[in-house]
């Protein structure tokens, strides 16, 4: 069963490089029974989400900032 | 890039950029970024100049500072993609930082067990959805904070992946790195910052 250590840098990995068949099914297995690690691999891509959108704010309501 | 007479004009919606103070703070930040970035203070210099400049250019559009930032922002966003393309010679930062290899090794044990699986309090928590507060100036002073306790070069290439855009292969082509050094310095970005805006950020329901 793979660790935890490894199935963290495997969920970074998977934001930079597609994963071998061979890690996508070990990860997997391993997510499929550690809630840390899945909740880990969410805020992975929460992260790259957040950091796309570095310093947009809607302060002060929101009428124009889509436009 | 040339008239230095800039098309001032007294309707209030000019009044942000009369706001010496946050202007200021804004161009610091900006410069902070790029310097970041570009690794050259003269390259840095100009992108936000330019960057500035447009916004002058547009100035009927921004009625609020959060506007006009993430206009210059974004303005220069694109200065910096083009400027690491162009200028690798000046940008490339092939220089190892001693010691966050050290440190690193102490996060991983704080964080994980000797069988290699998370301790028990550290163990990541769910993160309240978006909307929640996340795009407010209160969020990205933490986010800057967590960004800046990383060693330089991690937030470096961590931006440049994740805020700048590039594909992993074009980070490590200009920076004459490795992908499994690349590799492994983002996971140590994302680690981190995730632990930091976890603690500073998400943890609590309620914030005081
Ligand atoms: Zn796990």
């Amino acid at each position: 069963m793979m660790k935890c250590t490894e199935a963290t840098q495997l969920l970074s990995e998977k934001l930079d490089r597609p994963l071998s068949t061979k890690e996508k099914v070990s990860l997997g297995m391993h997510t499929a029974m550690c809630p840390a690690c899945r909740q880990f691999g969410k805020q992975m891509s929460a992260l790259r989400e957040i950091t796309q959108r570095y310093v947009q704010s809607d302060d002060t309501e929101s009428e124009d900032a889509k436009k | 890039m040339t008239s230095a007479a800039l098309p001032i004009d007294p309707a209030p919606c000019s009044s942000l950029f009369d706001d010496t103070e946050f202007m200021n703070a804004l161009r610091l930040q900006m410069l902070k970024f790029a310097t970041l970035q570009v690794r050259n203070q003269a390259l840095a210099e100009d992108a936000v100049q330019d960057a500035m400049l447009s916004a002058y250019q547009h100035i009927e559009r921004f009625q609020r500072q959060a506007a006009l930032k993430t206009w210059v922002f974004a303005i220069l966003k694109n200065k910096l993609i083009d400027i690491l393309r162009k200028e690798k010679r000046y940008t490339s930062a092939s220089i190892l930082e001693e010691g966050a290899g050290r440190n690193d090794e102490a996060l991983l044990d704080t964080l994980f067990t000797d069988h290699g699986h998370w301790q028990k309090d550290e163990r990541p928590q769910k993160w309240d959805e978006p909307d929640h507060g996340l795009e407010s100036s209160d969020f990205w002073k933490i986010f800057d904070t967590c960004l800046d306790a990383l060693p330089a070069r991690y937030s470096r290439l961590f931006m440049m992946r994740e805020f700048l855009e590039l594909e992993s292969n074009e980070i490590c082509d200009n920076e004459q790195l490795s992908v499994s050094n690349l590799n492994t310095t983002l996971f140590r970005a994302r680690l981190r910052l995730r632990e930091c805006l976890e603690d500073n950020w998400f943890a609590g329901e309620t914030c005081p």
